[in-house]
């Protein structure tokens, strides 16, 4: 398409309308987001991760998060020398407020955990009446106002990241913040990482630096031997992680 | 209410998901299955000593399978949104496919084979008594009061065909159960091949035994003197299934133990320590072996009528508690351990909430009441002879 | 003959009465967008994409405050975007006159990043706070948008940004 001035002279205007409904939040849909142009996932390096917790606050404060649950957490695991089958692991109030000092030797490590957005999702094969799906950008969402609460989803899920949310009585879970990825914003839990640990990632875009990492580094999924197609990845991770 | 938890668990996996309530629905669609493939002996294999219980064994099914959706609703978020599953279904969930499984036992097996064979009755009942039992039964004869003789071989000969097809039904109504379970690979105390044939073989010997306790208590209660040539057969047939059931149990259990993966030292933590009450005192000890050894006692040993007939009681009420606990241990035990194999939770059961223990009591009491309406309005005590096809009083037959 | 399935005849009649019934319910109850992707609601979509945001991003602050933008460069805080340590900020930049951000409690807020952890990575910068400060505020001697101290003898820079 040829940018002429008279085209810029729309084209600008518009932009700034719309960028100006982003930044003030307003529930308007995301102008020009072709689902089919994306497959969303993300990039969790777990040598960076310093464990502060901002992502759980954050991630609280954009999504309403009830307290006592959990659409990310981290994890904390101590391993004791050889014995990765047997590690010591704690995750107090999901690392919310960060983690109390400590100065044990052995191998120390966080692990930041949310939805792996799997593409051959247990939780929405089990699910009775297709209120919980994977959307065609790549991401399992939960529709609040047609899910019954039967629980099965919950139990279906390997990793244990879905809970009902007491509000609503119906299951919840991380979006991948799909609220903000579709306006071009990244999500709660990547923007305020501090050591850039948690990076949201587009497979079906070619120059993302994140896809590259991907392609270049050695990466793990948490328990592949369940096959779930789990597009969370992880860069550094023990092989003690649970 | 603060959880109590032994080691680490996922933040969201502290609280369990699926209460008492679920420990229930599967009981009671066992006893349904259970009492169903009893009164199918009869029908189809021709046993005929059992048959004094084909009828009761009938009215019992109905009398559960009607109570069966209670605690399902209960202990949904949104009863109110439950009708999608029968709108919407969601074709690769187990628990979707279910619901039309259960529809079609109960209206296409149960209720068609209750109704081809109580028929005559409804009809000559339909024409003698009077008041609102006259109008219900005048509904349920959908307006034909055919009861010549060919219409009752045909009749005959149809019911014959729905109790054949009511067998496979009976099997995958509660085998299906098991699949919701055993086809969950996160979860491995639930996730087995296995899973649908333990349900469907403990199904057998819940219903088996509760129709067999139901049989001597309503025939006492009546006055009436008990078939033993019945009672004997019914035992038989118990033991028999008892002891397949305890063979699968017991094999499923060998081979956990000897390949030893990843869960099993979570797992046997958890029986040794959460489950050993429940499990290895109530289910496999007071439940299984106990009622196993005493019928096996009955079958070699020459007893007296009377010892035979208390040796029955204790055992199947015995058997009734065992299966209880088994889906308890399936239900409640899959639920208090970690999926990351590091920990243990605990399950807080609320005794006057709605997923309470009082709830869970009042639906489990349920059924008998509505077995009394049921026996009252289709009387299926076989010595109250055949009901006269006209000019008798109304109390006539109805015991 | 007929008479003898007569019976039968009504209740074929009966249920497929009840199919019918089934079937109208199932057209009219069944949400329209359903289906639209896949086995379940289109507009779920919609619905769930359309929720307000509550973080801006740091783009959105850094094109109003680039003073602070000028000092963090100068420090490691750099790559340590607006919000992870002043919350969600959407309304404060939407509305920057009556919307405020809280001042901060360094004593909580650093700490969690900064105080010594064997989880930690080593070479990240930590500190055992009571050891490192004694009881004193981080703000008292770092300045949090530039936390290096280059000269002990210096004052603290103001913290620029606020307005």
């Amino acid at each position: 398409m040829d940018i002429t001035r008279r085209r810029l002279l729309i084209l600008l205007p518009a932009a700034a309308v719309a960028w100006k409904y982003v930044q003030a939040g307003t529930p308007e849909a995301a102008p020009n987001y072709k689902l089919t142009e994306h497959w969303w996932s993300m990039l969790i390096d777990i040598p960076k991760c310093i464990g502060c917790g901002s992502c759980v606050r954050a991630c609280a404060e954009e999504n309403d998060v009830p307290e006592g649950y959990y659409r990310t957490w981290i994890e904390r695991y101590h391993v004791a020398d050889w014995k990765i089958e047997r590690p010591d692991v704690e995750s107090p109030n999901g690392g919310k407020q960060g983690f109390p000092p400590n100065e044990i030797g052995g191998k120390n490590f966080f692990v930041p955990k949310l939805c792996n957005h799997c593409a051959d999702s247990p939780c929405t094969q089990v699910c009775p009446v297709g209120a919980t799906f994977v959307t065609p950008d790549g991401v399992v969402l939960v529709d609040k106002s047609y899910c019954l609460g039967c629980r099965y989803c919950v139990q279906a899920c390997p990793y244990g990241c879905r809970f009902i949310n007491p509000k609503t009585d119906t299951a919840e879970k991380c979006t991948l913040c799909y609220h903000r990825i579709t306006k071009g914003l990244t999500t709660a839990c990547c923007e305020v990482c501090p050591t850039g640990a948690r990076q949201l990632a587009d497979l079906k875009n070619p120059r993302d630096p994140i896809h590259e990492f991907l392609r270049r580094h050695t990466v793990q999924v948490l328990k592949p031997h369940m096959a779930t197609g789990s597009k969370v990845f992880y860069n550094g991770m023990d092989g003690s992680v649970r | 209410m603060q959880i109590p938890v032994e080691g680490f668990m996922y933040p969201n996996e502290v609280e369990l998901q699926w209460s008492v309530l679920i420990v229930l629905y599967p009981f009671i669609t066992g006893l349904v299955a259970g009492a169903f493939i009893l009164a199918s002996l009869e029908r189809v294999f021709r046993v005929d000593a059992v048959k004094p219980t084909y009828r009761l064994a009938l009215l019992t099914a109905l009398a559960f399978l009607l109570v069966a959706p209670l605690p399902l609703q209960l202990h949904l978020g949104h009863p109110e949104r439950s009708l999608e599953m029968y709108l919407t279904p969601h074709r690769s969930s187990a628990m979707a496919m279910f619901g039309f499984v259960y529809l079609w036992y109960l209206m296409a097996v149960l209720l068609l084979e209750i109704w081809l064979d109580y028929r005559r009755d409804i009809v000559v009942k339909s024409q003698t008594t009077t008041g609102i039992t006259r109008v219900i039964y005048r509904v349920l004869t959908l307006g034909s009061s055919n009861i010549s003789e060919r219409s009752l071989r045909i009749d005959e000969r149809l019911g014959y065909f729905i109790t054949v097809i009511g067998i496979p039904s009976a099997f995958l109504l509660h085998g299906y159960v098991g699949f919701i379970f055993g086809s969950v690979k996160a979860n491995p105390w639930w996730s087995s091949p296995l899973m649908p044939i333990v349900f469907i073989f403990s199904a057998m010997v819940s219903g088996i035994a509760a129709v067999m306790l139901l049989y001597m208590f309503s025939t006492r209660l009546r006055g009436k003197e008990i078939d033993i040539r019945c009672l004997d057969k019914i035992a038989q047939y118990l033991f028999y299934v008892f002891v397949i059931d305890f063979s699968l149990e017991m094999l499923d259990l060998l081979q956990r133990i000897y390949e030893a993966d990843e869960s099993f030292r979570s797992l046997d933590f958890m029986v040794h320590s959460r489950l050993w009450t429940s499990q290895v005192i109530v289910q496999i000890l007071l439940g299984t072996v106990t009622p196993i050894v005493l019928l096996g006692l009955t079958q070699v040993l020459k007893l007296t009528d009377m010892a035979r007939k208390r040796i029955f009681a204790l055992a199947g009420c015995l058997t009734v508690i065992g299966i209880f606990a088994m889906r308890w241990n399936v239900v409640i035990g899959g639920q208090l351990f970690s999926k990351s194999f590091l920990g243990y939770t605990t399950y807080k059961m609320g005794f006057a909430t709605r997923e309470g223990l009082l709830t869970a009591i009042a639906l489990m009491l349920l059924p008998f009441p509505i077995l009394w309406v049921l026996v009252k309005l289709l009387p299926p005590w076989p010595d109250a002879g055949p009901v006269p096809a006209s000019g008798a009083s109304p109390a006539h037959g109805i015991s | 003959m007929f008479k003898d399935v007569e019976h039968l005849i009504r209740l074929a009649v009966v249920m497929a009465i009840a199919l019918i019934a089934f079937v109208t319910l199932r057209a009219v109850v069944v949400p329209h967008s359903f289906g639209q992707y896949g086995h379940y609601r289109g507009d779920a979509i919609r619905e769930i994409a359309a929720r307000p945001v509550a973080f801006a991003g740091h783009d959105v602050c850094e094109s109003c405050h680039t003073d602070v933008v000028e000092q963090k460069k100068q420090g490691k805080h750099v790559v340590v975007p607006c919000e992870a340590c002043h919350g969600a900020q959407a309304r404060h930049a939407d509305d920057p006159v009556s919307v405020k951000p809280a001042k901060l409690d360094t004593a909580v807020l650093c700490a969690r990043c900064h105080e010594a952890n064997s989880a930690k990575p080593k070479g990240f910068p930590q500190v055992v706070a009571s050891d490192h400060s004694g009881g004193l505020a981080c703000d008292a001697c770092h300045q949090p948008h530039r936390p290096k101290i280059e000269d002990s003898t210096e004052a603290k820079p103001a913290t620029e940004g606020k307005r």
